[in-house]
């Protein structure tokens, strides 16, 4: 049986959404870091489908690069949560407002 | 001017590039080093100017010894400005050494070394001592930069040196606020007629193509008149304001604020001759416009009887001195005027010398009456100080044209020029008529200085001062008194020769009375003049100097002339500066700062988006996403989606 793209695209689209929900609607930090992680893989998601749509090998290709730079980013992110963790004993973005006028 | 040389390699006049040079180095060793070296720092300064002293001499016996027709050398140094090509601006840092400067050399360098000494001993207790040596030996600097200049630009570097120097030195105490505000004053007063002289260089420029008087000078007569006249005009601007000139003559009386060794500087050797040295200077020029030459004169003969009319009411001993100063200025006009050049700087040689001596003399009294300076609070100091009264009293005589004196033989040729110029006989009534005041002022000077009862305060003990002060003193007391060998008369005097190669020659037309009535007139008048004074302070009631309405008390108040400048331009620079100052306050200040305000005001809303929150921020971001999304889509933007 052959899954039609459009199913594809809305498992993308449906991951993409509670994604940017969970970012804007939760305050841990953790949480909201792997919302962002969810919002990534659906894009690959969709990526990959228009490959397979399409005939050709970029959309994956595309996808290969956003998984590197996803790797590279939690890294990066969960290094800055760590400290901010040790700093503020919390992991709670709202307490992170140091830049508030 | 035509026949100008460059200074055979070796002579003095090759060297002469370090008369001015040396003591502007020991000024800025004294300026950078006078606290280190202390004492030494006179000894400095005194050396730096005796020095200069000693080559100027040596120059002058060099250029002696040339042949008559070889007596004018350019020294060339180097360049100093080159500016648009072969036929633009070009100055070269250049020695004019020729008979009128090496005279003038002299004065300066040795009457400033006089009164370097005379200072050893006056500014003995004064702990900026080291600081007053410098600007001493900067100011001479400066007059010798000034006198040897080779061109009118190099000339107005000393020129203005000179009216800084003034400033520093008038201002010397300026913790005393009238003085430095008479410094402001002589320094403002001498910007005036700088414009002056600046505009007539821009002329000169534009006419002659050259700045150097030895381009320009031989070149005169091929200029137009009108032209001419402007620069002789623009460039007397220049000679009143620095020479103490009507109008602008109201500088020099509160330059005295300086410290007396100063005055004698300003008043005989630097500074104020400047203007006549100019004029001098110019005579080819002068000598095309007679009539300009006419006005200087006059204009030199009112400032000469309106100085003297103010001398005779005042009781301030400096503040005589320095209208007697104006006065004596008014006659080197008038000799320059008329045209008899070599009067005119031979009236400024004489003055040099008794008007340093009246000056240092009224220092050393200062220095005996605990600085008292009002002559009604004097008197009987002849037999307290013998060598300064005796050496006052030569002076005196000589500035009064006491026959055989310096002033005599001056004062009468610069009479005789003014008799022997057709329309100039009013100059030479009002010469005579101030050669008689001049007479009575010095005398009731004299008098009630050191004749007469004591009259000084309570627990003053008047003393001679010390040798380093009266030993300048006795030697201008010298020269006060023989200075007029220099040229006994016009036909065979030794100044007229020598300065011959320099100045244009006085075309004398016959005088309109005989000489012996124009000698005999100017002596009477000057011997009533000066019996009158003597007679009249001798016996006078000391309540009733200094006192007294109408024509006397205008004379005190110096005519007004004082509150006159203040109502003309004072008043209205103080307005228009007032008004400039509410514009930058209001329109300036009010644009810059309502901008701020501006600035401010919007920050003051926008910085409530600002909340810190990272949600709230992920919020706009997404916002703005979906937002740019349904404008793709809607196609407003790019054409939408395909």
């Amino acid at each position: 049986m052959i899954v039609p793209a459009g199913h594809y695209l809305v498992l993308a689209a449906a991951l993409f959404t509670v994604g940017v929900v969970g970012v804007l609607v939760r305050r841990n930090l953790i949480v909201m870091f792997m919302c962002i992680e969810l919002m990534l893989n659906s894009v690959n998601l969709t990526l990959v489908t228009f490959s397979r749509v399409n005939g050709n090998l970029d959309g994956q290709v595309l996808s290969f690069f956003v998984m590197v730079v996803a790797a590279a980013e939690v890294t990066v992110g969960l290094a800055l949560i760590v400290n901010l963790f040790r700093l503020k004993a919390s992991a709670d973005a709202d307490d992170v407002d140091a830049l508030r006028s | 001017m035509e026949n100008v040389l460059t200074p055979p390699a070796g002579s003095p006049v090759d060297f002469a590039w370090l008369i001015p040079v040396v003591p502007a180095l020991s000024a800025g060793l004294l300026l950078v080093f006078g606290k280190r070296l202390g004492r030494l720092s006179s000894a400095v300064a005194i050396l730096s100017i005796g020095f200069s002293a000693t080559l100027s001499t040596m120059v002058f016996a060099f250029l002696q010894a040339q042949p008559e027709e070889g007596r004018v050398f350019v020294r060339t140094l180097g360049t100093w400005l080159s500016v648009g090509g072969a036929d633009g601006l070009r100055v070269d840092w250049a020695l004019l050494i020729d008979p009128l400067a090496s005279v003038m050399l002299l004065l300066v360098t040795w009457v400033g070394l006089l009164i370097h000494v005379y200072s050893l001993g006056y500014m003995a207790h004064d702990e900026r001592n080291p600081q007053f040596f410098a600007y001493l030996n900067l100011f001479a600097a400066s007059m010798l930069i000034l006198v040897t200049g080779s061109s009118f630009l190099t000339l107005f570097v000393g020129w203005e040196l000179v009216g800084l120097c003034s400033y520093l030195l008038v201002g010397f105490w300026f913790e005393r606020r009238d003085y430095a505000t008479a410094a402001k004053k002589a320094f403002v007063v001498n910007r005036i007629g700088d414009v002056g002289f600046m505009i007539a260089m821009f002329l000169i420029f534009a006419t002659f193509g050259s700045l150097t008087f030895a381009d320009v000078l031989p070149a005169v007569s091929t200029a137009a008149t009108g032209v001419l006249i402007a620069v002789g005009l623009l460039l007397f601007v220049g000679a009143t304001g620095k020479s103490a000139q009507i109008p602008l003559f109201v500088w020099l009386p509160d330059a005295m604020a300086g410290p007396t060794p100063v005055s004698a500087l300003i008043h005989a050797a630097t500074m104020v001759t400047a203007g006549v040295y100019l004029v001098a200077r110019a005579s080819p020029l002068y000598l095309e416009i007679p009539d300009v030459g006419l006005l200087v004169a006059w204009v030199g003969a009112a400032t000469a009887f309106v100085a003297a009319a103010i001398a005779c009411a005042q009781v301030d001993l400096k503040r005589i001195l320095a209208y007697s100063t104006v006065s004596q200025l008014g006659y080197m006009f008038i000799g320059v005027g008329v045209g008899d050049y070599t009067a005119g700087v031979f009236h400024l040689l004489t003055h040099g010398f008794f008007k340093a001596l009246l000056f240092l003399a009224a220092g050393s009294v200062m220095h005996a009456v605990a600085d008292e300076t009002d002559i009604r609070r004097m008197g009987g100091l002849f037999s307290k100080m013998p060598v300064t009264a005796v050496t006052s009293l030569i002076a005196v005589l000589a500035i009064a044209g006491f026959p055989y004196t310096s002033g005599f033989f001056s004062k009468e040729e610069v009479l005789a020029s003014a008799a022997a110029r057709p329309g100039a006989q009013g100059i030479w009534v009002l010469g005579i008529l101030v050669a008689g005041m001049t007479a009575f002022y010095m005398a009731r000077w004299f008098v009630l200085i050191f004749l007469g009862s004591p009259r000084w305060a309570e627990g003053v003990r008047p003393h001679e001062s010390p040798p380093s002060m009266t030993l300048p003193l006795v030697v201008l007391a010298v020269g006060s008194a023989a200075g007029g060998l220099l040229n006994t008369s016009p036909e065979d005097g030794f100044l007229h020769h020598w300065l011959e190669p320099s100045v244009a020659a006085f075309a004398a037309d016959g005088h309109f009375l005989s000489e012996g009535l124009l000698l005999g007139a100017a002596l009477g008048v000057a011997a009533v003049g000066g019996l009158l004074g003597a007679l009249l302070y001798l016996r006078v009631d000391v309540a009733t100097v200094g006192v007294g309405g109408g024509a006397r008390n205008a004379a005190r108040r110096r005519y007004y002339v004082d509150e006159v400048y203040e109502t003309i331009v004072m008043r209205p620079g103080r307005a228009m500066a007032d008004a400039f100052a509410a514009f930058d306050r209001r329109g300036i200040d009010g644009a810059v700062n309502g901008l701020a305000r501006m600035t401010a005001g919007v920050a003051t809303v926008g910085r409530r988006t600002q909340t810190g929150f990272v949600r709230s921020y992920a919020l706009a971001v997404l916002a703005g996403t979906v937002l740019i999304a349904a404008l793709f889509a809607s196609g407003v933007v790019f054409g939408g989606i395909r």
